[in-house]
C-alpha cells in the first residue's frame, strides 16, 4: 500500500513535471517567434523560380516556401534523408512501381490565399517540361508522355503520366519503368507544386506563390530577397513543413565574404552564403568557436579528366595524376584537417554503397595515406605522354584557383608542361562540359541532390550524361565504359526490389570506376556555417543544409 | 637636333669662359647627370632590375627553392628549427592554415609564403622580371609604332592621315583599361593564331602584344601634331627647296627632331605599361600561373591579406617604387632633351 502510494505520488509529481515542462517549452518556442533574420550573399542566384534554379542558395531557402508531394524530413543528422508526405497526406505504389497515386491534403492554400487542388499538381508537372526545369530529361524523364514533354516543352500535357481526380483528391503518376529514387526527385524543388496559373515560363525574379511556412515577398538581384509569413500557412505536419520562428528573412546581396564575415562578428547580419575566406578561419575557430558549425558533407572535390582528348585519354597518365596528388596538401588550401578528409573515390563516406577503397596511395587499401609521386612518374614515363602540355581550368573563386594551381604544380612535377587558368565563376561548371571547349582537366564539386549512389555515379559517369558539344553534359569527363554502364543500369533495376543487393553493386561500381580514374578524386569537404551570436536552436538538414527557418533570433 | 650647338663652358685653366661645340646628345646627358634627383631614381631603377636579373641565382644559390612549385606540405628553418611552411592552426576548432611571414632571414622565406607556400622573395624577383619585360618590350613596340604612324600621317597629310588618325581616333574612343580588359579576356583564354603566328595563351607575348597596342594612339598623336608643325619650319622648307626627297626629309629633318619626345615618352609608358600588366594580372588576365609577375603576386596575396599582409605588400611597393622611379627619371629626361619646358613649367 504504501508502495502504491508512493507510486501514485511518483506519477502525479511526473505528470505536472510534463506539463509544467510542455507549458515551458511551448512558451519558449513562443517568446523566440519573431524578429528578422538577415542572411548575406556576395551575389543573388539567379532566377527565383524553384522549378528552374539549380543553386544550394535558394534550394536551401525553398525548404520554407515552397512543398513538393514528398518532402526531405526537416530535421538534423541522418533524419534529413527520410522522405515523409507533404502536400500528399499517404500514397500507394501500384502496378509494380509503374504507378504512384497521392491523396492530397486538404485545406492547404497558396500565399496568394487560393487552394491547392489536383489541377495545380498536374499543372505543376507539366510545367516543369515547359519552363525546361535543369533536371526535367534526368530526374523526370520516366514519366509516361515526357519523351513528348522533352522534345516540344511548350504543348506538354503528360498524357498518360499525371492525371489529377478532384472528386478523389488524388493524383496520379505512371513511369514508363519502375523507378525506386522516385521519391527522392518529387522531394527537391523542382517538384514543387505551384498554382495552376504559373507563367509557363522561367518567372526569372518575379516570386511565385507557394504553400510554406513562408512566401518571397520582393526580389531585387542587385539588393535583396524578402520573406515574409505565409498568412494562410499552418502547420500540417512537422515533419515535412514546420513552422518556423523569424517573421521576416532577408538576403542581402553585395557584401564580399571577407565583409560579410566582419557583418557577423559584429553582429549587422546573422549568416553569409560564401564560404569564409581561408584567411579568417582561424580567427572564426577560436575567437568565434561557439557560433561555428561544422557539419561532413556528402559530397566530393574531384578533377574530371577528359578521357577522350590527349594527354588522359590514356588510363596510365589519369592513374598517375590519381597518385601524385598530396591529398593532405589540397586539403590544407581548403581550410584544413578538420574541414576535409582525404578520398580516392567517387561515393563519399555514410552515403548509400559507399565501402572506404583507395588504390592511389602510399600504402593502397581502404584510406589515403601518402601521394606516390615515383610511382607517378613511372606511370607517365609508361604512358609516352611526358611533355605533353596540359591546362588546368578552375573557377577564380580563392580555394578553386589555387587547387587550380596546386594541380597544375603537381602536374609539372610528374612530366607534364602544365598551366593553370582560372576562369569566371558563372561559366566554371558549364565550361569544361563542352567538348568543343577541349577541356583536359578542371576542379570541381559536386553535392548530392538525394541520398543514391546513382546521384553521384551513375549522372556523373554514366553514358547518358554525356552530350558531346553540349554545356550540358555532366559526365565532364566524357567517360563511358559500357561494361560498367551496363552494371549501373543493373543496379538501378535492382533498387526496385532491394536497396543493399543494389547498393552492393553500386559499390563494386564505385571502385571500378576509381580503377579507371576518370577524374581524381580529393577530398569530402564539411560545411562550415558561421552566425552571429544571437542565432539560436541551429539545424543542419544533411539534404538542404542549415534550416534556416528553424532558427530564433530572439 | 643633328645640329651642332655652341655651348658656353667652364674654361679648364683660370675660369674664363670658352665657347666649344657640342652635340644636343652630350648636352641632354651633360643637363641629365647634373639632375641628382633624376640620377638617384636612376640608380634605384638599376638596383631593382640588377635584383630581378639575378632572381634564378637567389631562388636556386641563396633560398634554395623552387619558386613556381606549390610546397604546401613543406618546412624551412626559423631560428635553428624546423617548422612548417603551412601552418595548420591547433587551437580551438582547429581551423585554417596560414603561411608563414616574413623571416627576414635570406636563406628561409625571407618575405613568407603566399598560400601555395612558395617563397614570396624568389617569386618577387622572378615577378620584377616579367614585369619589366612585359613593361619595357610594350614600351618599345608603343613608341615605335606610334613614330611610325604619327611621322607617316603628319607628313604625308590628306587622305594617309585621314585615314591613320582615324584608326587612331578608333582606339582612341575605347576607355584603355578596357580594351586592355576586353582583348586579354578574349586572348588568354583561347591564345592567338595568324597564319604561322601562333601565340598559347599562357605566352608573355599576348599581354606585351596588348598593352603595346592600347597605348599606341596616345604617342602617335602628339608626334603627329609635332610633325604637322615641324613640316612648316624653316629648315624643312629649305631642304624641300634644295630639292630633298620625302625619304631624305623624313629620315634628316623630321624624324631626329620628333624622336626626342618618344624618349621622353618612353619610360613614362615604361611605368604606365607596368601598371597596366598589375592590374590584367592581378585580374588574372595577364601573365598566367605558374608564371609570376608582380600583378599576379598582388593577387595571391589579396587570399591571405588579413595574416600575412607582406605578400601584396612586397609587390605593391616595387611597383610604386618602380614606378616612382621610372616617372622621375622620364622627368629628368625631358628636362634634359628640351630645358625650355623645364622654363616654361617654372613660368
Amino acid at each position: 500500500m504504501v508502495r502504491n502510494r508512493r507510486a501514485l505520488l511518483a506519477v502525479v509529481a511526473a505528470a505536472l513535471v510534463a506539463v509544467v515542462a510542455t507549458g515551458s517549452s511551448g512558451a519558449t518556442a513562443q517568446s523566440h517567434r519573431g524578429g528578422t533574420l538577415k542572411l548575406l550573399a556576395n551575389a543573388a542566384g539567379g532566377t527565383l523560380d524553384p522549378q528552374v534554379n539549380y543553386t544550394l542558395q535558394y534550394w536551401q531557402l525553398y525548404q520554407a516556401t515552397y512543398d513538393g508531394l514528398l518532402a526531405f524530413q526537416k530535421a538534423g543528422g541522418a533524419a534529413a534523408f527520410n522522405v515523409v508526405p507533404d502536400l500528399a497526406s499517404s500514397y500507394t505504389i501500384k502496378n509494380g512501381g509503374k504507378s504512384w497515386v497521392f491523396t492530397l491534403r486538404k485545406g492547404i492554400k497558396f500565399s496568394n490565399g487560393r487552394p491547392v487542388t489536383v489541377n495545380d499538381v498536374v499543372a505543376s508537372f507539366r510545367r516543369i517540361f515547359k519552363v525546361k526545369s535543369p533536371t526535367a530529361g534526368g530526374f523526370y524523364s520516366g514519366i509516361v508522355g515526357a519523351t513528348a514533354c522533352l522534345k516540344t516543352p511548350a504543348t506538354c500535357t503528360l498524357k498518360g503520366g499525371v492525371s489529377g481526380d478532384a472528386k478523389t483528391n488524388t493524383v496520379t503518376i505512371n513511369l514508363t519503368a519502375p523507378d525506386a529514387e522516385f521519391k527522392f526527385k518529387l522531394a527537391v524543388p523542382h517538384a514543387s507544386i505551384l498554382p495552376a496559373s504559373a507563367p509557363s515560363s522561367d518567372a526569372g525574379t518575379k516570386p511565385i506563390p507557394g504553400t510554406g511556412a513562408y512566401y518571397f515577398a520582393s526580389y531585387d538581384p542587385n539588393k535583396e530577397l524578402v520573406m515574409k509569413r505565409n498568412p494562410y500557412f499552418h502547420q500540417w505536419s512537422q515533419a515535412a513543413q514546420p513552422d518556423g520562428y523569424p517573421d521576416q528573412i532577408t538576403q542581402s546581396f553585395g557584401l564580399t565574404v571577407e565583409a560579410q564575415v566582419t557583418a557577423i562578428e559584429n553582429g549587422q547580419a546573422d549568416w553569409g552564403y560564401d564560404f569564409p575566406p581561408a584567411d579568417r578561419l582561424n580567427e572564426l575557430g577560436t575567437k568565434y568557436a561557439a557560433q561555428t558549425h561544422l557539419t561532413p558533407l556528402t559530397a566530393f572535390w574531384y578533377a574530371p579528366m577528359n578521357v577522350n582528348i590527349p594527354p588522359f585519354n590514356n588510363l596510365k597518365a589519369r592513374q598517375a595524376v590519381n597518385y601524385a596528388i598530396d591529398r593532405n596538401a589540397l586539403i590544407k588550401i581548403f581550410g584544413g584537417s578538420k574541414l576535409a578528409t582525404p578520398s580516392c573515390q567517387v561515393l563519399p563516406p555514410g552515403f548509400p554503397g559507399y565501402k572506404p577503397y583507395c588504390p592511389y596511395t602510399k600504402n593502397p587499401g581502404s584510406t589515403w595515406s601518402a601521394p606516390d609521386v615515383a610511382k607517378a612518374k613511372q606511370l607517365v614515363a609508361q604512358s609516352g605522354e611526358k611533355g605533353a602540355k596540359v591546362v588546368v581550368i578552375s573557377a577564380n573563386d580563392e580555394v578553386q584557383k589555387a587547387v587550380g594551381v596546386y594541380l597544375a604544380s603537381v602536374l609539372n612535377e610528374i612530366g607534364f608542361k602544365a598551366t593553370a587558368k582560372a576562369i569566371s565563376g558563372n561559366i566554371a561548371f558549364t565550361y569544361p562540359q563542352n567538348t568543343k571547349n577541349h577541356v583536359q582537366i578542371n576542379v570541381q564539386q559536386w553535392y548530392q541532390d538525394y541520398p543514391a549512389a546513382s546521384d553521384f555515379l551513375h549522372i556523373l559517369f554514366g553514358c547518358e550524361s554525356f552530350h558531346p558539344g553540349s554545356d550540358s553534359s555532366i559526365n565532364m569527363a566524357g567517360f563511358c565504359d559500357k561494361a560498367i554502364n551496363a552494371q549501373m543500369h543493373q543496379a538501378l533495376k535492382m533498387e526496385v526490389t532491394s536497396f543493399p543487393k543494389a547498393n552492393a553493386l553500386w559499390s563494386k561500381i564505385d571502385r571500378e570506376v576509381t580503377d579507371q580514374a576518370p577524374m581524381a578524386t580529393m577530398f569530402t569537404p564539411k560545411h562550415l556555417d558561421f552566425v552571429s551570436k544571437r542565432v539560436g536552436n541551429f539545424v543542419f538538414s544533411k539534404q538542404f543544409y542549415w534550416l534556416v527557418d528553424q532558427s530564433w533570433v530572439q | 637636333m643633328s645640329d651642332l650647338i655652341v655651348e658656353e663652358v667652364p674654361a679648364q685653366a683660370g675660369g674664363d669662359l670658352a665657347l666649344v661645340a657640342a652635340s644636343p646628345w652630350r648636352l641632354a646627358r651633360r643637363r641629365l647627370l647634373r639632375n641628382r634627383v633624376a640620377m638617384a631614381m636612376a640608380g634605384l631603377l638599376a638596383v631593382i632590375v640588377v635584383l630581378c636579373l639575378l632572381a634564378p641565382v637567389y631562388a636556386h644559390d641563396v633560398a634554395h627553392t623552387d619558386p613556381f612549385s606549390s610546397n604546401l606540405d613543406g618546412t624551412t628553418i626559423v631560428n635553428g628549427k624546423s617548422v612548417p611552411v603551412m601552418e595548420s592552426s591547433t587551437q580551438g576548432l582547429g581551423l585554417g592554415v596560414t603561411p608563414i611571414g616574413p623571416t627576414w632571414d635570406l636563406h628561409h622565406y625571407f618575405l613568407g609564403a603566399d598560400g601555395q607556400g612558395r617563397d614570396v622573395a624568389a617569386r618577387l624577383l622572378y615577378g620584377g622580371r616579367n614585369s619589366l619585360l612585359i613593361g619595357t618590350s610594350a614600351a618599345l613596340i608603343t613608341c615605335i609604332l606610334a613614330v611610325l604612324i604619327g611621322v607617316v600621317a603628319g607628313f604625308f597629310g590628306g587622305l594617309v592621315d585621314g585615314v591613320l588618325s582615324r584608326l587612331l581616333d578608333v582606339v582612341w574612343a575605347f576607355p584603355v583599361y578596357l580594351l586592355a580588359i576586353s582583348l586579354s579576356t578574349v586572348l588568354i583564354s583561347r591564345g592567338f593564331s595568324l597564319g604561322p603566328l601562333h601565340l598559347t595563351s599562357g605566352s608573355l607575348l599576348l599581354p606585351i602584344t596588348i598593352i603595346g597596342l592600347v597605348y599606341i594612339p596616345y604617342v602617335a598623336r602628339p608626334i603627329r601634331g609635332e610633325v604637322l608643325s615641324l613640316r612648316r619650319r624653316e629648315f624643312v622648307e629649305a631642304a624641300i627647296g634644295l630639292g630633298a626627297s620625302n625619304w631624305r626629309l623624313l629620315w634628316s629633318e623630321i624624324l631626329p627632331n620628333v624622336v626626342t619626345t618618344a624618349i621622353v615618352l618612353f619610360p613614362l609608358m615604361l611605368a604606365i605599361d607596368m601598371l597596366t600588366e598589375a592590374a590584367l594580372s592581378f585580374l588574372s588576365i595577364g601573365v598566367q600561373e605558374p608564371k609570376a609577375s608582380w600583378g599576379t603576386i598582388i593577387l595571391d596575396g589579396q587570399d591571405v591579406l588579413y595574416t600575412r599582409p607582406a605578400v601584396a605588400l612586397a609587390p605593391g611597393i616595387a611597383i610604386a617604387l618602380t614606378v616612382l622611379a621610372l616617372n622621375v627619371l622620364g622627368d629628368g629626361i625631358r628636362d634634359a632633351l628640351d630645358p625650355r619646358a623645364k622654363l616654361r613649367r617654372t613660368d
